[in-house]
């Protein structure tokens, strides 16, 4: 079993490396749309510092919520999920990998260029480990969630609308302590955003296992 | 399962056809002496005047949203199991009168927040968890309509329903973990209510009468939702000959 999660995990990074253009596109949005912040609402530089955090998280949000609907759908519909699903890794196996995939392959770019993106939008240099912390414990509930969510669309109509609809509400708490981290000198939202993560690890993977399966039915 | 018995549609409608009408005018008495007495008879409140009437309204319809949405997750978890065709029938009915009442909910609150805090909206933790609430709700209504085949659309959003549940002790316990502008509970409390019986008796009773109306729209969806069905069914059946 672990054998075939990691084969999984390995497949779906080599997948993501070779068709890098998911990744880059991902990116040049994170980039794109952290530079209209900084040209729309903050051309005044302690605006730009004040409003730093919260663009910042909406627009990793929003790159990630965009990369979302790929994650089980590429395989839906070339057959790759349904073979995934009658081999020995059960769904939530599945599901595992391919979020920890997807976290390594578009997040982690992400997580990197966020301390640039921070220079550009003048965040002070001494919030930037509480920015990089902060997404580290937030990204990954992010993926999360939005497996769930992508598995539920799986075949619906308009399903990269639907997902947003189902799951930007959920994201709402992920954002508001990650913006919480970044902006105060407080340990306690870095500490929700912990505790969001490990319930998130512990529930997620069940409930977009159980909606794979109705997918495949 | 004593349950078991009403799960089949059919006799689920001859038995809700003589429900429906009792449950209705039930609601309408409670609501009209509820809101009668809250509207009317109640006393003004000390520091908020006459502004507090909107309690009666604003009270039962958060309650409702709630204890719709624990319906529908229950309702779904029933079909998740055993499948039942009624489970999603009352799901599917539920949703659209549990949305209505989260932004009744939504609404009365933003207007008793506008002259009491002075403020339409905040983004409290209690605010921001109903509005989370209506979202759910939305997103289990297109999701049940999104698929083609029927069927599928209802696992789904049976899915959607139990993953939402986590919302529910959120809303509940919001105002106790964090400062909320928004008070904290008065009725359900351990300590008891600390609200005096002239205003909780007519709250009481309207809350009541939310949950009667709630059940009589309920059976009224339910059935012309097996209506429908029937109808598909009778068309497929003619033109297929």
């Amino acid at each position: 079993m672990r054998r075939a999660f990691i084969a999984l995990l390995a497949r779906d990074l080599r997948l993501a490396i070779r068709q890098g253009a998911d990744t880059a596109l991902t990116l040049g949005f994170f980039l794109l749309v952290a530079t209209l912040f900084s040209f729309g609402v903050a051309p005044d530089e302690r605006q730009a510092a004040a409003l730093a955090p919260g663009v910042l998280w909406v627009t990793a949000l929003l790159a990630l919520l965009l990369s979302m609907d790929r994650l089980f759908q590429a395989d839906a519909e070339d057959g790759a999920l349904e073979q995934l699903m009658l081999g020995n890794l059960p769904p939530i196996g599945i599901v595992a990998a391919k979020c920890l995939a997807h976290w390594l392959a578009t997040a982690m770019p992400l997580l990197f260029f966020s301390p640039v993106l921070a220079l550009l939008l003048q965040l002070p240099a001494d919030r930037l480990p509480w920015l990089i912390l902060a997404l580290l414990l937030g990204t990954p509930t992010l993926v999360l969630v939005g497996a769930v969510g992508a598995a539920l669309v799986l075949g619906a109509r308009r399903g990269g609308l639907l997902l947003s609809l189902l799951i930007l509400p959920l994201y709402i708490p992920v954002l508001i302590f990650g913006v919480a981290a970044v902006a105060d000198d407080n340990r306690a939202p870095l500490l929700f955003l912990g505790a969001m993560l490990l319930a998130a690890l512990a529930l997620a993977p069940l409930a977009a296992a159980a909606a794979l399966r109705q997918a495949m039915e | 399962m004593a349950s078991l018995g009403f799960a089949n549609p059919t006799r689920f409608h001859r038995l809700s056809a003589r429900l429906t009408p009792p449950v209705g005018w039930a609601a309408a008495a409670f609501l009209l002496v509820g809101f009668g007495w809250g509207f009317i008879l109640s006393p003004p409140d000390y520091q908020q005047h006459d502004s507090v009437r909107i309690m009666y309204l604003h009270v039962p319809s958060a309650w409702m949203a709630m204890f719709v949405y624990v319906f529908i997750a229950l309702m779904s978890a029933m079909y998740l199991i055993w499948r039942h065709a009624l489970a999603d029938i009352l799901a599917r009915a539920a949703a659209p009168v549990g949305a209505t009442f989260t932004a009744l909910a939504l609404i009365t609150g933003s207007l008793w927040g506008k002259p009491m805090w002075g403020a339409w909206w905040v983004w409290d933790a209690r605010l921001t968890s109903v509005l989370v609430l209506l979202f759910l709700y939305l997103g289990h209504i297109a999701l049940s309509n999104a698929f083609d085949d029927r069927e599928r659309g209802a696992r789904t959003a049976a899915i959607l329903a139990l993953v939402g549940i986590v919302n529910i002790p959120i809303i509940k316990f919001s105002v106790d973990w964090w400062a909320t502008l928004h008070q904290p509970s008065s009725v359900l409390r351990l300590d008891g209510p600390t609200i005096h019986a002239t205003m909780l008796v007519p709250l009481l009773l309207s809350a009541v009468g939310f949950t009667l109306y709630f059940f009589f729209v309920l059976l009224l969806r339910a059935r012309s939702e097996i209506i429908e069905r029937k109808i598909h069914a009778r068309r497929l059946r003619q033109s297929e000959g």
